[in-house]
């Protein structure tokens, strides 16, 4: 072995080490940001032990440089730019954007070595290691295919540009991923069987396969299914190693899509869903519209800003249940000002999060944390639901189906079984809605009918700096 | 590398992925995944090693800045975005102690 492989041996060892630690490390609060770091710091570890490899061996063409600096520059850039513009509402679908993009990375490392193979590949050509070849490559761009359209489709669905087209809902999508996935099967054999122009098809296909399987899948199962594609994302940058023969690639894609299945798990458990459900079983609200359009709400009471004010006031212990509404309505920061007034007042506020509350798990606690909640103040579902009973208010802002008792009593109910928050059990609870529409699942919600349970209608944001004024008026916070 | 070693590799480097990831709390659900998916645009070094030896293969060397970018695109605005998410979390609790 002589000098340039031993280091680039030595470096790639540091950053499959770094990279892991970076990734056990972002699994805990107190190390979380220190792990990202480290990652970071491993990835262009990764890049300065490959490139003086390079330098070492075959020496780096002028030609050659200037296309990498032309690549790095840009997508740096627009990276960095979208990282730091983006607002924190938005994150799940930056998250897919991202993702998409290194799916694509895959895909046209592959197409490129397909197209033009890589010089010296013919002097020790044996067919064991052409056929290895040509099966990661199909493998890269297949992969790599669903990701990038499967990522862009979920960002378009999340940021409102694209619906769930009726059509996607009915059996005939079942039909139609069959055929895609038929098809891209017999491209990739035949790709395998060397004959190179079946290589289009297979880009084809396997894109139009990404799509027709997330276009059918509702929004609130989106965080799913990003992280499934983040998972595939990991599996094509390991597709990509067998292509250009790197054992950093491999392990780190490996890594990647391993943990990446792992999350996607911990996700579909907090939902109470099974990943064929959320793959195969199009939107929730398209198929419980018809089964529980149980009856109408019967025991509806709403309230003023006024009357919240003044329950508000008397009370010892408030809970906040913030949901997607909030989100949407950027409400978080009005919401912190009104319980900083409370507590002020000596009243002791708490938020309770919904593992799936706002778009993705963690997603709410971000926003939260935007508007300077204390961490602390932020309690997990199995901790804050022994407390409701001896809780005075409930807000719930913006959630609909987590608050839900139906999931509790019903076992008719397409709910029932997830986990829910169990607000009812507090003495007054006060919801916060635009109107008596139903939450993603477009169930019936059967505490909006409880005798405890008020309405306050109105756009959050808009009731919160109400409940601002009220206070105030009150004296609330002034002392 | 033999094929047969690099399988090894992914074998080991999957069942490293699963270890990784134990018990995680939902607050960090969003930041993992984000940091993840920028480790996942280590097909950086693909796109690299792809532009190195197109040996002056002009479409070649375009694909792979193209892919280059894309992979930076990722992996940039990917720690970026989660280190803006996670900055968050420790100003909270730096702040309370």
């Amino acid at each position: 072995m002589n000098l340039p492989v031993i280091i680039k041996f030595v470096i790639d060892l540091l950053a499959v080490l770094l990279l892991a630690l970076g990734i056990k490390g972002l699994s805990k609060v107190k190390s979380a940001r220190d792990a990202n770091r480290l990652a970071a710091f491993a990835m262009s570890l990764s890049v300065v032990g490959l490139l003086s490899y390079y330098l070492g061996t075959s020496g780096i063409a002028i030609q050659s440089w200037i296309w990498i600096i032309i690549g790095s520059i840009i997508g740096s850039l627009f990276g960095a730019i979208l990282a730091k513009k983006v607002p924190m509402t938005s994150m799940p679908e930056t998250v897919a954007l991202f993702n998409g993009c290194g799916g694509m990375s895959s895909l046209l490392v592959a197409l490129g070595v397909a197209i033009f193979p890589i010089s010296g590949g013919q002097e020790n050509f044996d067919f064991f290691k052409s056929l290895i070849n040509e099966v990661s490559i199909s493998v890269s761009i297949f992969v790599g295919a669903i990701t990038f359209t499967g990522s862009i489709v979920a960002m378009a669905k999340l940021q409102g540009w694209l619906s769930t087209p009726g059509w996607t809902q009915s059996k005939v999508r079942h039909f139609v991923n069959i055929v895609f996935a038929v098809a891209s099967f017999i491209a990739f054999f035949d790709l395998i069987n060397g004959n190179t122009s079946s290589i289009w098809l297979l880009v084809i296909v396997s894109s139009l396969l990404g799509i027709g399987v997330t276009l059918p899948i509702g929004g609130a199962d989106m965080p799913v299914v990003i992280s499934l594609l983040n998972s595939y994302s990991g599996i094509a940058a390991a597709a990509a190693g067998f292509v250009v023969d790197s054992q950093l690639l491999i392990v780190a894609g490996a890594m990647v899509g391993a943990a990446g299945l792992i999350l996607t798990q911990v996700m579909c458990k907090g939902m109470n869903r099974s990943l064929v459900s959320v793959l195969f079983g199009g939107s929730l609200s398209a198929q419980s519209t018809a089964s529980s359009g149980s009856g109408e709400y019967t025991n509806i009471t709403s309230c003023s800003v006024e009357e919240c004010a003044l329950t508000l006031e008397a009370a010892n212990k408030v809970i906040i249940v913030p949901g997607y509404g909030l989100a949407v309505a950027q409400a978080q920061h009005t919401l912190r000002e009104v319980t900083k007034k409370l507590e002020q007042n000596g009243i002791e506020v708490v938020y309770a999060i919904h593992p799936v509350a706002g778009r993705m798990p963690g997603h709410m606690n971000v926003l939260l944390a935007e508007a300077d909640v204390p961490y602390e103040q932020l309690k997990e579902m199995d901790v804050v639901n022994p407390d409701f009973p001896a809780t005075d208010v409930v807000l719930v802002l913006g959630a609909n189906d987590v608050v839900n008792p139906q999931a509790k009593n019903d076992s008719s109910s397409p709910l029932y079984g997830m986990p829910v928050l169990d607000v009812q059990e507090a003495r007054t609870v006060f919801v916060i809605k635009r109107g008596m529409s139903a939450g993603y699942s477009g169930i019936k919600n059967d505490l909006f009918d409880l005798p405890n349970t008020s309405m306050v209608f109105g756009d959050a944001k808009k009731v919160l700096n109400d409940l601002i004024g009220e206070l105030k008026d009150l004296g609330v916070g002034e002392k | 590398m033999s094929f047969i070693s690099l399988l090894w590799v992914l074998l080991l480097g999957s069942l490293l992925g699963l270890e990784l990831i134990g018990k995680v709390p939902p607050t960090l659900h969003t930041p993992l995944m984000s940091g993840a998916n920028a480790i996942s645009g280590i097909t950086m070094l693909a796109a690299l090693t792809l532009i190195v030896k197109a040996e002056g293969n002009v479409p070649l060397l375009i694909i792979g800045s193209v892919s280059l970018g894309f992979a930076l695109f990722n992996v940039v605005g990917g720690f970026f975005v989660t280190d803006r998410m996670l900055a968050m979390f420790s100003r909270k609790t730096s702040n309370k102690k």
